[in-house]
């Protein structure tokens, strides 16, 4: 870990400027992934700013329908709230698929939303990897990919994102509200906010310099029965080999996003409206792009499988 | 004492301490944090500095240069030690690999130099600032390439076998030919390899976490170059080991050249990343196995080879030992075979030999039994041997394997099982279950033991015996208590200093037999010098309740040391009864499993396990280590693998979120039956190893569920749900 400088923010436009104007600076909140990070010099920020202090911990009914869920709610909080439970139960469900309690009780939802890939050569710093050190090549193609991406891939990074939380987010339509540091603020949709690795792979989502999360907003609640299916090698504490978050109607129709198999939270509206016609179209359309590698072309069946096995749980429930 | 004749009747028969349920005596101190640790020792004189490791970035090649410059001037930094300053530096016995690179790099992340500092925090910084270049060179980083290049063992590791293998199985009229495999695995325990080191003059002190105090003990003197009686190893609490703390590794040879550089004592853990590819691990296994039967299910022949890879100088996996015992057989064959790899050091780990093995051996034994359309256990009972197949005038000490299958088939609703798999479902999974035999070898090793009557009559053991979380304290105290007929609180032991009499130390599961058998051979030593010293004369001693009576003589055992304590130290020596009769340790395990029929997953419903390992010195602890050791089991069956980027030469998932072993949610309900048993032939204590005995076969266990299951046999470990994904069948 290099010696860095820390600061409390005092207010969130403050702390925005204060990223914006301080080479190296990051934020910080629960830091579940970031500390590991710099301590493995992954992540080398010269200045926190810590942004514990800032509230943003409340959960607050939007006027005409929806939640508003501050960045700094955790994660634990998050999937507890009775109003989650109840009507954005993929929500939770994806929470409590993630981590461990300890982890839950201190990462943040925004936090969760900025967590770095887990691919292994992104982990290792004697490996080339573009995500860590940009133009350095990527050691996971044509290395060990087995948990890596089939889907939107580059030859740059072939990263996944590693968030159970934000693919529910995703079959939420839920957008991500943002600070600047000039103090304006904006929302971004969640479809939006994460990038595809391009040639840019160091870059993880759409925020620029200094941006910050201030909350991320729900809209009103998506009728149907709401699906968490996390698919990885042991029962628990493991990042997924594939994830789909569901919610799907009586009728059959609804939304599907998946996880685990991009660099981003993976959902097309196209593959949504195939939904009725079963998981072989849904799959089809979502992987008509795929560029899977040897080790982790499964994902791919495994994912058409899933998808199965949730619109089957749902035409029961 | 010698151990050359089968046991007679002694104290330890009683069974009024040994046997009996007892919760760890150093559980309290465990529980409370105050047993210490390997980094924990607060006794150590000096002002303690922190020492960080360095590992190498590349598998095989040279440092051309290294830069320390910028380290060396970093905050709180106090010494840096790479190659080029540690002095002149030997190699231990038991290390393949030099445990300091340098000039050459012989694996990955192989120690290339430690940082010194006064923080933990400042040593990691400093140590991100060493600038290594690297000449790197090509290595053999693939077992199967380099399978054909691979060497016949020698030694204990030659090919073995008995009539005309390859004629029987020619000629057999049912036959399987079919080969597995078994991944690289990491011992993945709790503690990572952790010292304080600390000097006094030309004398090292090191507070470690070693399973084998004697070996490290010499080899750390060996590679410093020093007379081994300047050496102390303190090694009291361990966090686990499964093997891979049999050795010196680099924890303990960087906090002694950091310590002796910085002059000053140095505490040093191995980080989580570095664990996998600085240390040893269990290397990979390709394994073909042969079976020739008569229609009536006997085996005609049996063939058993195995293919893995090491270092110049390393050894083989011995994959291919229990294939030589397990069933009967006239015919037969096995042979290993070694290949050179730049990979990281292989090495034992849990059972080695053995648990993979049994990982191979048992799969082909229901495919087998299948083929003959014969019940698993029906098969395993119908093949049992009580004679070394190879040497057929060499018996068994004691083999119930039959009573293990037959038991674990009553106890586990055997006959539930259809045997035409893929046939049960439950909701969206398919429902299995699978046997296995459980086979290890027993061991012997001399282990010795000093004992102390006190002035107030307790009694004190001390041994350079290791309790790995084990529970070793615990039986080495019911020992103690038994021989000397006093209560358990009575009885203070002492582990792991290499200042204390020699001991088998831990490994191979010969720890438990060996050094209780240690103690007893002390104690009846000590029981001697008693009766001398209270002047009863002969005649049979009887020491219980406190007291020690010959004849209608009595006393209480703190009166023969009123004159001050008595200290005896003797040790136990295995003469040839090895030699005589085979020692074995046997077992059934029974799973059931769900597999997932969408998605692959496969979740362990049920486990059992009937175990027949000789007399059981402690139920409580010997269960722990059975339920530990399926838990293990099913980790190698379904999920572990260190995964080898065959480019850069290394296992690429490192940390313990990568190198995934089960969570409580993967283990459900184990049961553990031991049968009652005592072999008289293995030592006084008639008791044998059990650790290890609870791996073996849980992982074939697994895959034959799983095929139970889901019709689909798969032969690589681990089994992973890509594996048999597309096979499972359609879904909506």
């Amino acid at each position: 870990m290099r010696p860095f400088t820390y600061e409390r923010a005092t207010s969130a436009q403050d702390a925005a400027a204060k990223a914006a104007s301080m080479p190296g600076a990051r934020f910080i909140a629960g830091g579940t992934n970031l500390l590991d990070l710099m301590k493995l010099e992954i992540e080398t920020p010269t200045h926190l700013i810590d942004v514990n202090g800032l509230g943003m911990d409340k959960i607050e009914e939007i006027d005409g329908g929806g939640l508003r869920i501050g960045a700094l709610v955790r994660n634990t909080d998050l999937a507890a709230d009775k109003r989650v439970r109840e009507d954005y139960a993929v929500l939770t469900r994806a929470l409590v698929a993630g981590a461990s309690g300890q982890l839950r009780n201190k990462a943040t939802t925004a936090g969760n939303l900025l967590q770095r890939t887990r691919c292994p050569y992104f982990y290792d710093v004697n490996m080339p990897c573009n995500k860590r050190k940009p133009g350095s090549g990527c050691a996971a193609i044509g290395g060990f990919s087995r948990q890596l991406a089939v889907v939107g891939t580059s030859e740059a990074c072939i990263a996944t994102h590693p968030s159970d939380m934000a693919v529910a987010m995703r079959v939420l339509d839920a957008s991500v509200e943002t600070i600047r540091p000039d103090g304006t603020t904006r929302a971004i949709s969640i479809a939006e906010f994460h990038r595809l690795p391009g040639d840019t792979p160091h870059r993880d989502t759409v925020l620029d310099k200094g941006e910050m999360i201030i909350s991320v907003a729900l809209p009103r609640q998506r009728g149907g029965t709401h699906i968490y299916r996390k698919v990885r090698d042991r029962a628990s504490y493991a990042f997924a080999l594939v994830s789909v978050a569901a919610v799907i109607g009586r009728d059959g129709r609804g939304a599907v996003a998946l996880g685990g198999v991009a660099h981003k939270p993976w959902r097309e509206a196209e593959a949504d409206a195939l939904l009725p016609k079963g998981a072989g179209p849904v799959a089809d359309r979502l992987f008509a792009e795929a560029a899977p590698r040897e080790d982790n072309a499964f994902k791919i069946t495994l994912a058409k499988r899933t998808i199965a096995s949730v619109i089957a749980e749902a035409r029961e429930a | 004492m010698k151990f050359d004749t089968p046991a007679g009747t002694n104290p330890i028969d009683r069974m009024t301490v040994v046997g009996k349920p007892t919760p760890r005596i150093d559980g309290p101190l465990k529980v409370s944090g105050q047993a210490p640790y390997a980094y924990e020792h607060q006794d150590v004189p000096g002002k303690m500095a922190y020492g960080y490791i360095l590992g190498s970035a590349v598998a095989k090649g040279t440092i051309r240069s290294i830069d320390t410059a910028r380290a060396e001037r970093a905050a709180g930094v106090v010494a840096v030690v790479t190659h080029r300053n540690a002095g002149k530096l030997g190699k231990g016995r038991m290390n393949t690999a030099h445990l300091l690179a340098g000039p050459q790099v012989e694996h990955y992340h192989q120690a290339v130099a430690v940082v010194v500092a006064e923080t933990f925090e400042q040593a990691r910084a400093a140590a991100a600032l060493i600038d290594v270049d690297y000449a790197r060179d090509a290595g053999r980083f693939d077992l199967v390439a380099a399978k054909p290049d691979a060497k016949e063992g020698t030694g204990s590791d030659a090919p073995s076998g008995a009539g005309d293998f390859e004629g029987a199985f020619a000629g057999a009229p049912v036959q399987i030919d079919e080969t597995y495999t078994t991944p690289d695995q990491s011992h993945a325990m709790m503690e990572p390899h952790a010292t304080i080191a600390a000097w006094e003059g030309g004398k090292l002190t090191v507070w470690t976490a070693n399973q084998m105090i004697n070996w490290g003990l010499k080899d750390l003197a060996a590679t410093l170059q020093l007379p081994v009686e300047n050496v102390r190893l303190i090694s009291p609490y361990i966090g686990g080991g499964f093997g891979g703390k049999l050795f010196l590794r680099a924890d303990v040879l960087m906090a002694a050249l950091g310590a002796r550089a910085a002059k000053r004592p140095v505490k040093l853990a191995l980080q989580r990343p570095l664990m996998a590819n600085n240390t040893t691990h269990r290397p990979a296994t390709i394994q073909r196995i042969r079976l020739g039967c008569a229609r009536d299910g006997k085996i005609t022949a049996i063939g058993h080879e195995s293919w893995s890879g090491d270092l110049e100088g390393g050894g083989p996996e011995a994959a291919t030992q229990q294939t030589k015992l397990l069933y009967a057989g006239a015919n037969r064959m096995t042979a290993l075979r070694l290949a050179v790899l730049d990979l990281p050091e292989a090495n034992a780990m849990r059972a080695p030999g053995e648990a993979p093995g049994m990982m191979a051996l048992e799969i082909a034994i229901d495919e087998m039994a299948e083929k003959l359309g014969m019940d698993p256990v029906a098969f395993r009972v119908l093949n049992d041997t009580q004679v070394d197949p190879e040497n057929p005038e060499r018996p068994f000490s004691q083999r119930n394997l039959v009573r293990c299958m037959e038991e674990g088939a009553q106890r586990f609703g055997w006959n539930r099982r259809k045997a035409k798999p893929g046939q049960v479902r439950d909701g969206r999974w398919l429902v299995g279950m699978g046997v296995a035999a459980a086979f290890r070898n027993n061991l012997n090793q001399k282990s010795g033991a000093r004992v102390r009557l006190s002035t107030s009559g307790e009694v004190s053991v001390e041994t350079d015996m290791t309790d790995i979380g084990t529970g070793t304290y615990t039986i080495i105290a019911q020992t103690a208590a038994e021989m000397m007929g006093v209560p358990l609180a009575k009885v203070n032991v002492k582990l792991g200093d290499s200042s204390a009499p020699v001991s088998a130390g831990s490994g191979g599961q010969w720890g438990a037999n060996s050094s209780t058998s240690g103690v007893y051979a002390a104690c009846v030593k000590l029981r001697e010098a008693v009766v001398a010293k209270l002047g009863f004369g002969p005649g049979e001693a009887v020491f219980e309740g406190g007291q020690v009576r010959v004849g209608n003589r009595t006393a209480d055992i703190a009166s023969a040391a009123r004159g001050g304590e008595i200290v005896v130290e003797d040790s136990i020596e295995f003469g040839d009864l090895a030699k005589k009769f085979q020692q074995s340790t046997f077992g059934a395990h029974f799973v059931e499993v769900a597999v997932d029929r969408y998605t692959g997953e496969t979740r362990v419903r049920r486990m059992l396990a009937v175990c027949a390992a000789g007399r059981i010195l402690n139920p409580t602890s010997a269960r722990s280590q059975v339920i530990g050791a399926m838990t293990m089991g099913v980790g190698g069956a379904l999920m572990e693998e260190l995964a080898v980027d065959k480019r850069f030469g290394f296992f690429v998932n490192h940390d313990l979120a990568g190198y995934e072993v089960p969570v409580h949610a993967d283990i459900p309900h184990q049961d553990v039956v031991f049968l009652d048993e005592a072999d008289d032939k293995v030592s006084p204590m008639k008791a044998k190893g059990v650790g290890e005995l609870g791996l073996c076969g849980v992982g074939a266990a697994v895959a034959n569920a799983i095929y139970n299951a889901t019709g689909v046999r798969i032969r690589e470990y681990p089994i992973t749900l890509d594996k048999h994904l597309d096979r499972l069948g359609e879904v909506a």
